[in-house]
């Protein structure tokens, strides 16, 4: 059977993808970029657009980073604002654990479900540096082996909160004076040992009962955490055999839980440059990949790695010769990519050897080992790209990252989106109303 | 020349009477609906009036101020205030959007950014009303307990000593929300392509707070907001709540009782502004009325009581009550005008009725007296209530 493309969007923000220093690149601030961007994902019959979070601004060498796009507005603000300019996009937004109670989430996931009639998601995330933590009451510390745990309570306790209410309670019977059915609605206690809380929530049932839940993030556990509750799953695969392998793997977990295949979505993010010809594409994507990778830029990535401050280096020169510093992280802070860098001295042996076998200066071997875009090429390569990975189950669609703001997605949805719709393998209009019926999730009815 | 008066509204679920959602005009299936603070700002837009206000808190209403009262007859449920502006504000173009913050439960760092892109989303209209939290709304966050109060007597020291630590930390809080909105000066993204910068970080700040209650570092995430401070504004209706008005707000909402005693409130609050050294700036001070308006006012009375026996008890509040005509209501905002209060905030105690009195009976008489205006004459919210758009407390001079 032919699987339907999912189709979401990244809004571009804190990270040297995004290309600030085009001119065609607008506000990361202003609300008419996020107009812009939803209204382009909504004529696409996107299922939802994504922001994502940072809490403290990043950090390198003791200064607050310049060179990529800083600043950010706050995601609840934004995403109930986009619900008056749009009527059916999914409003997605990436809302941490660490840093807020779980009362607060859920009465801000709730709100922003009723005010957007049914379209609100949350991408689940936590995160324990102390640095971030400055900015908030709680700061940031937790013992390691505690901080999933309190994660995974966090979005538990959540749900209970927005389960207190069953939708069935408010009755307003101006007649009878009957306002609720029950004196006690949203009764809620939960003790462990994270959270001890009591009492009643205060949102009613909102019409998706619970925002769609996100997860991101590659580990063992992390892909259980999803299989045994998300609605979707992010994650980026560099090949397709090994965004099959993820595939299988997560989709494989559901049983455990009494969930069938559908109920969990894979959608990786993806970039994509797109061009009249697929030569033009390529062309134009080595250029993008030079905007976003400065030379500063280039010294910079490489700091993340050398945890030393290599300023005084040439971007267009070899590689340093002194060795990372291995231990605490000191000099890139408030940065996810950071810690995914676990053994520096590998990295660094690996660069070497690609930067001496090709004659790579830093900056090109920083272009050479970030990412390249996931899709490059013209409208019909594109497309046909995301239908073989979808239909041979390497995703269910997938996230597109923009490189502009806010009209990167223009082009994708003016040429690609056609031709997948005309493959039918996209909705050429939306048939729900809730970002669930986007997602083909079951409704949840009202809590037991 | 009379001076002109500022108005303000508070929008609370279907009105301040409990009541008030059997109306026949009443929506009360559709409070948690968009489209009905849609509705209600829009007519408050059409009448001209600064700003609106919405209440919030962590907890269900209800009628004991210290506990969940188990009532069935009244409006229970509500949504975040915020938001609600929020979802508002692209589909209004002038009025003030003034929603409610429990400082005691929230994050500095997260409300100053959350009411800086709520000026960002409304183009300068954003403002934030202060309010310190409940026992009862702790035990649902459980960062931290507070003493109940309930069995003291509000004048005994302990009480008295509960609330000033209280208010000493709304105050911090506020303190902070203020710093993060100035900690990106203004033109700090500067996109410089030949250096590669986006920012100049020399017009970054960190805040560095360190208070009792918390500690924030900054600067913000979100830049410097359009109208640079959004406004700061609290409910007082006792001296250390009246401090915090003068120490820290734009904008305080009061509750006198008649005119002379809102002058002696008003003397108040500019002796603790001229203690905490703002004698200069301008606070605004506005006279909270709920009001049952009507064409004539037994018609007005015979409404209040048909509400009242509906309820089962006379109604009550914090606020005066008024109940009468738009043109009765014109002459005590005048004398409360002349009392020296910048204009009043007005509880409609039943909507949509009451706002709908205030937008076409209350605005046209006060235009007839030349003491409302005619148009929206500023762009932004500071702009309608004649604040100037302040300085940067980081930016070198």
């Amino acid at each position: 059977m032919t699987k339907q493309v999912h189709l979401a969007a990244h809004f571009p923000g804190v990270n040297n993808t995004t290309v600030w220093s085009d001119p065609a690149a607008g506000s990361h601030i202003e609300f008419d970029s996020f107009r812009r961007f939803a209204a382009a994902a909504e004529r696409g019959k996107f299922d939802f657009m994504f922001l994502a979070e940072g809490l403290r601004l990043r950090e390198q060498n003791g200064e607050i980073y310049d060179l990529d796009v800083v600043g950010r507005p706050d995601t609840f603000t934004v995403l109930a604002a986009l619900a008056a300019v749009t009527e059916h996009l999914g409003l997605a937004g990436t809302i941490n654990s660490t840093f807020n109670e779980p009362y607060e989430v859920a009465r801000e996931f709730a709100t922003l479900d009723h005010l957007s009639g049914g379209r609100a998601a949350w991408n689940v995330v936590t995160s324990w540096d102390a640095f971030t933590g400055e900015n908030f009451r709680r700061g940031g510390f937790l013992p390691q082996d505690q901080r999933y745990e309190r994660a995974r309570t966090f979005l538990a306790t959540a749900m209970e909160l927005l389960d207190s209410w069953h939708g069935d309670e408010i009755v307003a019977d101006k007649e009878t004076g009957e306002f609720l059915t029950t004196p006690t609605p949203g009764r809620f206690a939960h003790f462990d040992a994270h959270f001890d809380i009591a009492g009643q929530f205060d949102v009613p049932r909102s019409p998706q009962g619970r925002p769609v839940v996100f997860q991101a993030g590659d580990s063992d556990e992390g892909r259980e955490f999803a299989a045994s509750g998300a609605d979707a799953i992010f994650s980026r695969h560099g090949t397709k055999e090994a965004g099959q392998a993820f595939y299988a793997d997560v989709k494989g977990r559901l049983a455990t839980y009494g969930r069938a295949p559908e109920d969990l979505l894979i959608l990786p993010a993806a970039t994509f440059v797109i061009a009249d010809t697929d030569a033009e594409a390529a062309e134009l994507a080595a250029e993008v990949r030079k905007q976003q990778v400065s030379g500063q830029t280039a010294l910079r990535k490489l700091e993340e790695v050398w945890n030393r401050d290599l300023s005084g280096y040439d971007p267009d020169g070899p590689l340093p010769d002194v060795d990372p510093l291995v231990g605490e992280h000191t000099v890139a802070k408030g940065r996810a990519s950071v810690r995914m860098n676990r053994d520096p001295m590998a990295v660094a042996a690996a660069w070497r050897e690609q930067a001496e076998a090709k004659g790579l200066s830093i900056r090109e071997l920083m272009i050479e080992t970030s990412a390249r875009q996931n899709f490059i090429g013209s409208p019909a390569t594109v497309a046909d790209q995301i239908d073989d990975l979808v239909q041979s189950d390497a995703s269910d669609g997938f996230i597109l990252v923009p490189h502009l703001t806010p009209g990167g997605l223009d082009v994708f949805v003016d040429t690609v989106v056609p031709l997948l719709q005309e493959r039918g393998v996209h909705r050429t209009d939306y048939t729900g109303t809730t970002l669930r019926d986007h997602l083909g999730l079951a409704p949840l009815g009202g809590a037991a | 020349m009379t001076t002109p008066v500022h108005l303000a509204v508070a929008l609370d679920g279907a009105g301040w009477h409990p009541a008030a959602w059997r109306e026949p005009d009443a929506r009360p299936t559709e409070l948690l609906t968009a489209g009905y603070w849609v509705d209600l700002v829009t007519e408050a837009e059409r009448g001209l009036l600064d700003l609106v206000t919405l209440e919030d808190g962590f907890a269900l209403q209800s009628s004991d101020r210290w506990a969940p009262d188990e009532r069935t007859d009244q409006v229970r449920g509500r949504l975040d205030a915020v938001q609600v502006a929020a979802r508002v504000a692209p589909l209004t173009s002038s009025i003030g959007l003034v929603p409610t913050a429990v400082v005691t439960h929230t994050e500095p760092f997260h409300l100053s950014k959350a009411i800086a892109t709520l000026d960002f989303v409304s183009g300068g209209r954003a403002g934030v009303r202060v309010k310190v939290g409940s026992a009862v709304e702790a035990a649902h966050l459980g960062r931290r307990q507070l003493p109940d109060l309930r069995e003291l007597d509000p004048g005994d020291p302990v009480a008295q000593a509960g609330l000033r630590e209280l208010f000493d930390e709304a105050a911090d809080w506020v303190e902070v929300v203020r710093r993060l909105w100035d900690s990106w000066e203004d033109g700090a993204e500067i996109r410089d392509v030949a250096t590669g910068r986006f920012v100049d970080r020399d017009k970054l700040h960190y805040v560095d707070f360190a208070g009792r209650h918390f500690s924030v570092r900054g600067p913000s995430i979100t830049p410097r907001p359009p109208q640079g401070q959004p406004l700061v504004a609290a409910l007082a209706h006792q001296a250390i709540p009246f401090e915090l008005v003068g120490r820290s707000a734009d904008l305080g909402f009061v509750t006198p009782t008649d005119a002379a005693d809102a002058t002696a409130v008003l003397g108040e609050i500019r002796a603790a502004q001229a203690a905490a050294g703002r004698a200069e700036e301008t606070v605004h001070v506005l006279g909270d009325l709920v009001v049952f308006l009507d064409a004539d006012e037994a018609t007005a009375r015979a409404r209040k009581d048909r509400l009242d026996e509906r309820a089962g008890a006379a109604f009550t509040s914090d606020a005066a009550v008024f109940v009468g005509t738009p043109s009765g209501l014109a002459d005590l905002v005048e004398e409360w005008s002349a009392a020296g209060l910048s204009g009043v905030r007005l509880r409609p105690a039943t909507l949509p009725h009451d706002l709908r009195q205030v937008t076409t009976g209350l605005v046209p008489e006060l235009q007839r007296r030349g003491l409302f205006r005619t148009a929206h004459e500023a762009a932004t919210l500071r702009g309608l209530l004649g604040l100037p758009r302040p300085a940067n407390r980081y930016a070198a001079v």
